[in-house]
């Protein structure tokens, strides 16, 4: 066709106006089934974490300025437990998710990956069965513990070669367990160092993080 | 010409990875296992067939001077159709390919495809060139990412074979180009004679 202005703007137009009714009769196809995928996956991990329940209650915080959803788990009536989704911008590539389930004296009782990027082989064992991150917290109230990894001074065995990764699961652990705490009303522990009361414990702990940028290489790699 | 020959072209003679070397970014960033090269070479091949077919069939009423930005609207109207499609049905796998299949859009092989073949060709031999070269694009991929879960996590397409772990590296993105480069080599080699 000829290069007018006329047919150039009719061309384009007409195909993108093709293109966007198609593109909308696929969204409306697609958008029961891509919802009930979010609603199957977060279902999925809230089962993986929380012991046999009927009902969640659903609550939105914000701490820290990240977005943090505290469901409650009931069973006839009967708090059976608490999953939280939490998330930290502490990772080895950015912010991951975890969602955290406790019994309801506050004891850690799984803990499963949502969403992450860390390095494959080395963070992302985070997610591995048995791995020694959350064997440290299991079965463990996190406000009773000193929440830093070993080499920090805390409590938490890290992965191997993956202490970026290790610091910001406990971060988002220690948020979570902030969270449960603030709609029970109950003691919090320090989200900012992840330390518990201690506070002088785990100075060196709070210092170590500001450094966290200069020894990501070699900590990680 | 020879339908077989198109589709042949596309596998061995312009592989768009191994000869061509088109597409680089999604080759290397998502082979880290087997499965994942191929779904990204299926997502790619699906785009490709349906992109090619469509720009071949209105390749008659595009002015010229308008013609990139209307493959461009083509192409991007089936990527998104592909995403939603892949978050709807097969969301594992659309989570481990991520951004990777928003960006099948600016992936040159396609573009490349529509100016170069396309444009030029008849419907059904434009579909034919899509299927080999997706089918190139794919079988790169997969051999690419197969390798890379082998040496790296020690395991093919999830299963393991060994315990513990592999070379690391492979995985990572060094590996990505240690294999890449290897594997071209390897193939210019064993297609020099068919050429």
């Amino acid at each position: 066709m000829k290069n007018t202005l006329l047919n150039m703007i009719l061309v384009l137009g007409g195909i993108s106006t093709v293109a966007a009714a198609g593109v909308g009769y696929v969204y409306k196809i697609t958008e029961a089934p891509i919802a009930a995928a979010v609603e199957a996956n977060k279902t999925a991990a809230l089962a993986g974490v929380l012991p046999a329940f009927d009902a969640t209650t659903p609550a939105e915080l914000t701490l820290d300025e990240i977005p943090v959803t505290v469901y409650t788990a009931t069973q006839g009536g009967n708090v059976v437990g608490y999953a939280v989704e939490t998330a930290t911008r502490q990772g080895f590539s950015g912010e991951f998710r975890l969602m955290v389930g406790f019994s309801p004296d506050g004891k850690v009782l799984a803990v499963e990956v949502l969403q992450h990027a860390e390095t494959p082989g080395l963070g992302d064992k985070m997610g591995n069965e048995g791995n020694p991150l959350f064997a440290s917290f299991k079965g463990r109230n996190p406000g009773e513990m000193n929440l830093a990894v070993k080499k920090d001074g805390g409590d938490v065995d890290a992965l191997t070669a993956a202490t970026i990764t290790s610091r910001a699961y406990v971060d988002a652990v220690a948020r979570a367990f902030n969270a449960m705490m603030e709609m029970t009303g109950g003691p919090k522990a320090d989200a900012a160092t992840g330390a518990t009361a201690t506070a002088d414990a785990a100075s060196g702990a709070t210092a170590e993080t500001t450094s966290t940028e200069q020894e990501k290489e070699a900590d990680n790699e | 010409m020879n339908k077989l020959k198109i589709i042949l072209s596309g596998i061995v003679k312009n592989n768009p990875t191994f000869v061509l070397m088109l597409g680089m970014c999604p080759t290397l960033a998502t082979t880290t296992s087997a499965v994942n090269g191929a779904g990204m070479g299926a997502a790619t091949m699906a785009v490709l067939i349906l992109s090619n077919i469509v720009i071949s069939l209105i390749k008659g009423i595009i002015p010229s001077k308008v013609r990139i930005p209307a493959y461009i609207v083509v192409i991007a109207a089936f990527v998104t159709i592909v995403e939603l499609l892949m978050k709807a049905y097969l969301p594992e796998l659309s989570k481990s390919l991520g951004v990777f299949i928003p960006l099948i859009v600016v992936n040159c092989i396609i573009l490349g495809r529509a100016e170069g073949f396309a444009a030029k060709n008849g419907v059904l031999d434009s579909a034919l060139d899509g299927i080999g070269t997706g089918l190139g694009f794919t079988f790169a991929l997969t051999l690419t990412g197969a390798v890379r879960e082998m040496l790296g996590s020690g395991a093919i397409f999830g299963h393991k074979f060994i315990s513990g772990d592999g070379m690391l590296i492979f995985v990572l993105a060094p590996g990505a180009f240690l294999v890449l480069g290897y594997l071209m080599v390897a193939f210019n080699k064993l297609t020099a004679k068919i050429k």
